[in-house]
């Protein structure tokens, strides 16, 4: 099923869009140019016919039944574990439990592993670009431990501020968590030095991975960390399927966060014994086809490549940079060094809320508001942003939409001249 | 050019334009009787509307907070239109207001200058930006202690 590598020579990008339905499909009479990819990607046939054929051909459920389809189902499953295992290169594949996506991983960190670890006056390291979904978890654990939660600030350019996390970290200091990539800037943290910096404190990591997975390489053994959270539907997968890595030597020791079949070894009334990992993390029936679906959206990937799929998004980026910035009052929100394809952006004299219903009737789907990082919103002062955000299929014809629809909309709205 | 475009223009009038720039009755109010502050958690919109009522009359009102040029203007529209009107009145203005942006026109009401927020119906995403000051004012009328919300 590996998809040939079509590249545009000239320009050293991708040419995958054809392998994605939906973009064939007009939205309101026009192209359409999908950047909305931050919130959710599209997904290439191969992940549509993978869970439809699963349903079609292999549907049973897994780890229990003795007839052949149950065995055949379980083994779909398993190697799909192995695929995740492959493209974090984790050292091996029960380092793998399956969530419903990035939200649900950090959730069963901070039940399990967090109940377990902290206690009152303990700290929980973050980072003032986090999610909510890297903020709440952790909120809810300090009300349950009476732990602290901090967080590092972050600079006008939108990067961590590393001579404060040096300062923040201490022997109090349980764990560390932060976004490999930011949603709402692009920033890539240095994920390897926050890590190493953690673990020299005593401290352990868990790095959202929502926003990098289907953007780079990621090597969980090479970063060092302890936990990796992603979501398979920003990853051209299916939604309600995500997966946690969490190193061996930790994963074992964590108690169960669920129950329900599946994650036992033997049940009576008294005392219920509970399965060895990942097993002990996957209560009740899993999304079997999810598991499916983000196998095949993982194949698909790793067969264009994630060094070539950066690459592409690296070309787009900086060329989007260069339009928006060539536009009046134009002010770009996150201008990291090290930035993967997200242009967050405020257009003056025009709220990031019109800006997308405008640029939604020339076909250009963007994200406007806070992104789910209210605490970084409020660190820039502003309600939202309009948010651009690349996927491997994104073209300069994109672009171009995306800076035509901007000029669009500052001629309706009269600011062409500020 | 295109429906979805000629929506467009419905959306944007040059009233709400006008409206989004320089907002009426944009102020806190000292002697306000009835506050209530509006946040749409979806986008960011936040707003606290003031009302002055005396006699059962809706004497003075005013708004102040950030938004879209829909939730802007259709604040400042409104302020102006419940000046001088009877509570009841700007209730039951509120009731066909929230009729018009969502299910369909009431056919006696005629809404004058607020006939320009009628466009929104066609952008559904856009609905709860439109009457968010709509809300904040009926709960500032009911005296609802808590933030209005348009979910």
């Amino acid at each position: 099923m590996n998809a040939p590598i079509r590249m545009d020579s000239a320009a050293g990008l991708l040419d995958s869009a054809a392998d994605f339905p939906i973009l064939s499909r007009p939205i309101k009479g026009r192209r359409l140019a999908y950047l909305d990819n931050g919130a959710t990607t599209q997904k290439p046939l191969a992940v549509i016919q993978a869970e439809s054929d699963f349903y079609a051909q292999s549907n049973a459920n897994i780890h229990r039944g003795v007839h052949w389809l149950s065995q055949h189902a379980t083994d779909l499953y398993e190697q799909g574990r192995e695929s995740v295992r492959q493209l974090l290169n984790a050292a091996r594949s029960q380092e793998i439990v399956f969530t419903r996506g990035t939200t649900e991983a950090i959730n069963l960190v901070a039940y399990s592993w967090g109940r377990m670890a902290l206690k009152e006056g303990d700290e929980i390291l973050i980072s003032g670009m986090e999610h909510h979904s890297n903020i709440v978890p952790w909120q809810l654990l300090c009300e349950q431990t009476g732990a602290l939660l901090r967080a590092i600030p972050v600079t006008d350019s939108g990067e961590l501020d590393m001579d404060a996390y040096r300062t923040l970290l201490g022997p109090r200091t349980k764990l560390v968590g932060i976004a490999h990539v930011s949603n709402a800037l692009g920033t890539i943290n240095p994920v390897g030095e926050i890590t190493r910096l953690a673990h020299e404190a005593g401290a352990k990591v868990l790095i959202d991975g929502a926003q990098a997975v289907a953007h780079q390489t990621v090597d969980v053994q090479k970063i060092d960390c302890d936990f990796y959270a992603f979501s398979g539907h920003k990853l051209y997968g299916p939604t309600g399927i995500g997966a946690l890595y969490v190193r061996y030597d930790i994963l074992k020791d964590m108690p169960p966060w669920q129950g329900g079949g599946d994650m036992i070894y033997t049940v009576s009334f008294e005392r219920s014994t509970y399965a060895d990992v990942p097993q002990r993390f996957e209560a009740g029936t899993p999304n079997i086809a999810g598991v499916v679906g983000l196998d095949a959206a993982i194949r698909y990937v790793l067969s264009i490549g994630l060094d070539a799929i950066a690459a592409h998004e690296q070309i787009l980026l900086e060329h989007g940079t260069q339009e928006l910035l060539a536009l009046p009052g134009v002010r770009l929100i996150g201008t990291a060094a090290n930035k993967a394809g997200i242009l967050s952006f405020l257009v003056n004299g025009i709220h990031p809320h019109d800006l997308g219903t405008i640029l939604d009737t020339e076909g250009v789907a963007i994200r406007a508001g806070h992104h789910c990082a209210m605490p970084l919103m409020t660190r820039f002062g502003i309600p939202g942003t309009a948010r651009a955000s690349l996927a491997l299929y994104n073209t300069q014809e994109d672009i171009a939409a995306l800076a035509a629809a901007l000029r669009k909309a500052q001629k309706l709205f009269g600011t062409e001249h500020q | 050019m295109s429906d979805h475009h000629s929506d467009l223009r419905e959306l944007y009038q040059e009233v709400i334009f006008d409206h989004n720039r320089h907002p009426r009755n944009f102020h806190a109010m000292k002697d306000a009787s009835h506050t209530a502050d509006g946040h749409n958690p979806l986008c960011g919109d936040q707003l606290t509307v003031y009302a002055r009522i005396e006699d059962g009359v809706v004497q003075e009102a005013s708004f102040v907070g950030h938004g879209c040029a829909i939730s802007t203007a259709s604040a400042s529209l409104m302020t102006e239109a419940v000046k001088g009107q009877p509570v009841d009145q700007v209730e039951a203005l509120f009731r066909d207001m929230h009729a018009m942006l969502t299910e369909a026109h009431p056919e006696e009401r005629d809404f004058g200058k607020l006939e320009v927020l009628s466009g929104v119906r066609e952008f559904p995403a856009r609905v709860k930006c439109a009457t968010l000051a709509w809300h904040t004012l009926h709960n500032a009328i009911a005296q609802a202690r808590d933030t209005a919300r348009t979910e």
